[in-house]
């Protein structure tokens, strides 16, 4: 047979470029919605106007800013990886986008990495852009500890990731979109952003991810202490929970 | 013997209570076409999905490239070209970002440029997916199947929704598949498309195979030609030949029945003894319509 412009020559490109391209048109359809990405970051940017400036909430203790900045991070990182991802993932299945995905070399785990690595991107660059405001009003956070601040918000993304895949998978995109936003409403409410969350004990770490996570900012960038064991806890397990339960319940279609 | 592309043995597709697929086999040579011909809800797309490992058949066995569609799913996706039936694209990207996506994931892929040419789609290029009319989009859809240089494609309905100009694009494109040594597995429920692409159809109906066999083979069955002859009104045909003669208007006879070579000779050489002036003689080959609505009309409706 000669050699014609169809003549198979199958084959998978190195998994690192599948990847790159991959998180690289995540980022640009994020771009491409920025609406989307304002509105990710618009409510915090509320909050932390709002609530960091004026006394309309009553938040414990004497610095304003230094409660209420680093449970605004907390807060974008989970608008972003939980109810942003969800409802995007939700319409990419009724496209029918992540079956035509799921027809090609990308695999499953490609296309987990991938929106997670894109996640990562955009939560970067929206703690980054939010914290720049926070020091503008005021804030001045303590960097001794930033790293294991970076750690706890990767372990953070990663669940809410997981969470945002595991509801995409099992309802219609219309209910994932308002199941999603419903639950995001009730943490700004309950995660302990605006005001003091409801006093659990260590169970409210388990019970709330975003407070686990807010609380873990708090003692890190404004005072500068370690993160309590408890949080470090609650937030590998709800990581490691969501991310398996996403991957076992994925559906292409 | 080289392994067939795809083996398909006694395939049943349940979806709940519906059995959509109800034991089914196929095979596809390699670097042929076959077409899956059928109304819809005869089971094609939900066979296909099989074939493309979206789920295990209910009962029966399938085997793509030698491989299990569903378990070695990862390693059978580079092999294989996927056009699904609609979607399946980022609405918001344009035409060249989907194609450069796909073709990035694929080790040799073809250029893409010149496959948006051949596709008619250059122009479009830059435009989002949600702008494109159907046919431009089922052509993208196209393109991606094939971007990846894979040795077996599946196009579901690979000309729904274009228009005439689009679908001769379309036909010319599958036809260079097979010459470049593509195999080809696809569905319709154009008989003029099964007709003119495919090396063997596969006539589905409810959910179970209704015929298969060559274009030529499934119109050339026993019995379906038709023989037409002139001659003066009124004869009185005598019932010793195994044929069916009618007088449709004066004059024009209709003979119909097994009529191979023999039987033609026998019908006129009795139009012969009967001393009738025979002014013409027509045959007329059935159609694949012929035989699709035979096999169709009882079952449907």
């Amino acid at each position: 047979m000669t050699t014609g412009t169809f003549t198979p020559a199958p084959g998978r490109a190195p998994l690192r470029a599948i990847l790159r391209r991959q998180v690289r048109m995540e980022l640009i359809l994020t771009a491409r919605r920025g609406e989307a990405v304002v509105l990710a970051m618009g409510v915090p940017l509320l909050v932390l106007l709002g609530a960091g400036l004026t006394n309309a909430t009553n938040v414990p203790g004497d610095d304003r800013l230094g409660y209420v900045v680093p449970g605004v991070l907390a807060l974008t990182v989970m608008s972003t990886a939980f109810t942003g991802q969800a409802i995007t993932t939700g319409y990419e299945r009724s496209y029918g986008v992540l079956k035509r995905l799921g027809a090609s070399p990308l695999t499953r785990p490609g296309l987990l990495f991938a929106k997670t690595a894109a996640i990562l991107c955009l939560v970067l660059l929206q703690v980054v852009a939010l914290g720049v405001v926070g020091v503008a009003a005021g804030w001045r956070p303590d960097l001794a500890q930033v790293l294991p601040a970076i750690g706890v918000t990767v372990l953070a993304t990663a669940a809410y990731c997981g969470l945002a895949l595991l509801i995409a998978s099992l309802l219609r995109p219309e209910t994932v979109t308002a199941a999603a936003t419903l639950i995001y409403v009730l943490m700004l409410a309950a995660g302990g952003i605006m005001f003091a969350a409801p006093d659990l004990g260590s169970a409210g770490y388990f019970l709330l991810p975003l407070a686990a996570h807010a609380e873990a900012l708090r003692d890190t960038l404004t005072a500068g202490t370690a993160v309590p064991g408890v949080i470090w806890l609650s937030l590998t397990l709800w990581a490691a929970v969501s991310l398996t339960a996403a991957a076992r319940s994925f559906r292409w279609e | 013997m080289v392994e067939a592309a795809v083996e398909v043995q006694g395939v049943v597709v349940k979806y709940g209570e519906v059995t959509a697929v109800d034991g089914v086999s196929l095979t596809v040579p390699r670097g042929s076409i076959l077409a899956l011909l059928g109304d819809n809800g005869a089971g094609k797309t939900s066979l296909l999905q099989v074939c493309e490992g979206f789920r295990g058949p209910d009962a029966g066995s399938v085997r793509i490239l030698g491989l299990d569609p569903v378990a070695d799913h990862d390693a059978l996706m580079p092999r294989l070209g996927i056009m699904l039936q609609s979607g399946g694209v980022y609405p918001w990207a344009t035409a060249g970002e989907i194609l450069r996506l796909f073709a990035s994931f694929a080790a040799r892929p073809l250029d893409v440029d010149m496959l948006l040419d051949r596709l008619g789609l250059r122009k479009f290029a830059k435009t989002t997916f949600r702008r494109l009319s159907g046919g431009e989009q089922q052509r993208l859809s196209l393109a991606v199947a094939l971007v990846g240089r894979p040795e077996l494609v599946f196009l579901d309905e690979p000309t729904a929704g274009m228009d005439v100009g689009a679908r001769q694009t379309t036909w010319k494109l599958v036809e260079s598949l097979r010459a470049d040594g593509v195999t080809v597995l696809l569905t319709t429920h154009l008989l003029d498309e099964a007709e003119s692409l495919a090396d063997h159809v596969v006539i589905m109906n409810d959910g179970v195979v209704a015929a298969t066999g060559t274009p030529a083979e499934l119109t050339a069955a026993a019995g379906i030609d038709l023989l037409q002859v002139r001659a003066e009104p009124g004869l009185t045909l005598a019932a010793t030949l195994d044929v069916k003669v009618t007088e449709e208007s004066p004059g024009e006879y209709a003979i119909a029945g097994a009529l191979d070579t023999e039987a033609i000779a026998a019908v006129l050489g009795w139009f012969a003894a009967a001393g009738a002036q025979v002014t013409a003689v027509n045959t007329r080959r059935r159609t694949l319509e012929d035989v699709y609505l035979a096999l169709t009309a009882g079952a449907t409706r």
